[in-house]
């Protein structure tokens, strides 16, 4: 049982430590990994997981919470009265999205290009422009095994994930633990969902493709300025390039799981891994206390 | 001329293996990677770059301190976030020009933004089009919409008949982009309960931008109880299952040795795909 003690808890009280679990390739085991952290770390201390995979969120489907509550996420798009404008074109003019266009006697608005930043209300001379608001997604929020939890869902034809993900991460808590799922990739939804974290832990598999989109993703954090630890999935299929790769540029691998038919069988089922297989929870909270001792080096690095 | 795209909500569900192996399959085709942001398709049929394009899009605010008068204004109007003690956040800007616009003291410009670069590659199949989107990018629906105007072109001067993309994970703007005006989307699934749900999505997305869908068991025998799921699924909802793959090693020892499935595995994996394509083809025609 010695391997199950407690980590200390290396954050003051009063704060919370955000670490988000990203993967340039999909399905690397991103949720896998997010969910079993989150549910070791419930005895010791508050947990919160923020869903911000909009796009499929599936957290939900190893956590099974009780959703308490939700509001939808909208952006403002223009509502142009007709009665006050006088076709003078300065909106269309202002739009960088193309959302807007005007001709003679007649004005036509594409809500699903705009991204709803207010220039063409403000800029309006006639001030016949109003904001409405049009629904993108929704975010719900509940409690599942001790942790609190909060996921973000784009409405299916919708194309800008980052509005949604933005209103997810507005429901972080300021104290304890904060574990974020991100989407696979390394564009605007996955920096959405990694930016203001403390540390980004990045999940890959060892075959080519986890390689290259592994690179990938240490590109992005570093971009942001984060640092960086890898846990290595499905490990015995490739060879040992993963951790070569590891070693030249400074990265720790902080856990490795074996590519194994009964982790894959649990999560076909929605088991979250240290729910099937209790004794992971302590690989968990080992990971936890390093990524601790990364997070706490570098801010008194920072101090000093 | 045809075309076909590979999507699947969930990542990591063997779209890329399963293109790999229509490049060897089809005979008259131009292949394209519309995972601009992670691209892989190149790591199996290594292509040789024939050409290398720039992909200019979007613009970044900035601010020239010289002129700036710090009256704050751009900060409190950006509804992005982008502007913090009169600097700009390049990766937080979205390029509106509000603050461009609005600025008493004209000190903001819009500078064009590198988003990435696509090209255009040879392979031992057929000529690839594929892209690289700039990492913490935006605009990668542009990008995608870019490669596949290019692909169509490079199809109707080839007399090709068909266009195969590798799509992106997810249901938003990639995915829509490389997703609109093709003739077929191919779902690859696992039996799993996120590639249920994922599916789901993704199915939705099709359905509502008109596109008709066939459906793709990938390792169906991982969880047999939720492949009957899926194809119960797939009944109620009126998708074709142009296929059933088993788990087998041979996919991942493909991407380890850098070809695609089909020329490195045994009949059992080889005959399935070779279904496969053959449903998806015939599809096609109609």
């Amino acid at each position: 049982m010695l391997q199950r003690k407690l980590p200390e808890v290396w954050y003051q009280n009063g704060t919370s430590v955000i670490i988000t679990v990203a993967s340039g390739k999909g399905g690397t085991g991103k949720t896998l990994v997010a969910t079993s952290l989150a549910l070791s770390l419930t005895e010791r201390t508050k947990v919160q997981l923020l869903d911000c995979d909009v796009e499929e969120p599936n957290a939900h489907l190893l956590l099974s919470p009780v959703i308490v509550g939700s509001e939808a996420v909208s952006i403002p798009v223009p509502e142009v009265d007709r009665g006050k404008c006088n076709y003078c074109g300065k909106c269309a003019e202002v739009c960088a999205y193309n959302a807007i266009a005007v001709v003679p006697g007649y004005v036509l608005t594409f809500p699903e290009l705009c991204h709803g930043c207010g220039a063409c209300s403000y800029l309006c001379p006639e001030e016949a422009i109003t904001e409405v608001g049009r629904e993108v997604g929704v975010v719900e929020w509940g409690d599942a095994d001790g942790i609190k939890f909060v996921q973000g869902r784009l409405n299916v034809g919708e194309p800008l994930a980052p509005p949604v993900i933005r209103q997810v991460k507005q429901l972080a808590n300021r104290e304890g633990v904060v574990i974020v799922d991100a989407s696979p990739g390394t564009s605007c939804p996955v920096v959405e969902a990694v930016k203001g974290c403390d540390f980004c832990l990045l999940v890959t598999e060892p075959t080519p493709f986890g390689l290259n989109d592994l690179a990938l993703s240490v590109e992005m954090v570093r971009e942001l300025g984060l640092p960086c630890g890898v846990v290595v999935n499905r490990a015995g299929i490739g060879n040992g390039e993963i951790e070569d790769y590891c070693k030249q540029n400074n990265i720790p691998v902080l856990l490795t799981i074996p590519l194994d038919i009964e982790i894959a069988r649990l999560y076909s089922k929605g088991v979250p891994l240290v729910a099937g297989l209790p004794e992971w929870s302590g690989h968990f909270l080992k990971l936890f206390s390093q990524i601790g001792g990364i997070v706490r080096e570098r801010a008194g690095g920072i101090k000093r | 001329m045809k075309e076909l795209v590979v999507l699947s909500g969930k990542g990591g569900t063997g779209k890329t293996s399963l293109v790999a192996s229509f490049a060897v399959l089809a005979r008259s085709k131009v292949l394209c990677d519309c995972d601009v942001d992670a691209a892989n398709l190149h790591l199996v049929l290594r292509p040789t770059v024939r050409e290398r394009q720039e992909f200019w899009c979007g613009r970044v605010a900035v601010i020239d301190g010289e002129k700036c008068t710090q009256c704050g204004l751009c900060q409190q109007l950006c509804r992005f976030g982008a502007i913090r003690d009169f600097r700009v956040d390049s990766r937080a800007c979205e390029g509106c020009g509000f603050c461009f616009h609005t600025c008493p003291a004209e000190a903001i410009t819009m500078k064009e933004n590198l988003a990435g670069h696509w090209f255009v590659s040879e392979t031992r199949y057929g000529m690839l089009v594929h892209a690289r989107l700039g990492v913490a990018q935006q605009n990668s629906g542009k990008l995608v919409a870019l490669i596949r105007q290019r692909a169509k072109q490079i199809a109707e001067e080839n007399d090709l008949l068909y266009i195969i993309s590798d799509g992106p994970p997810g249901i938003g703007c990639p995915v829509i982009s490389s997703l609109s005006g093709t003739s077929l989307a191919l779902l690859v699934t696992e039996p799993t309960l996120s590639g249920i749900h994922d599916l789901e999505r993704v199915a939705g997305v099709c359905r509502h931008f008109g596109v008709p869908a066939m459906v793709c068991i990938n390792k169906y025998d991982i969880n047999e109880e939720n492949t009957r799921k899926i194809e119960d699924y797939c009944l109620s909802n009126g998708f074709v299952i142009g296929g059933k793959i088993p788990y087998d090693g041979a996919f991942s020892k493909a991407i380890m040795d850098g070809v695609p499935v089909i020329e490195n595995s045994d009949g059992r994996i080889g005959k399935s795909l070779e279904v496969l394509w053959h449903k998806v083809s015939d599809s096609l025609k109609d």
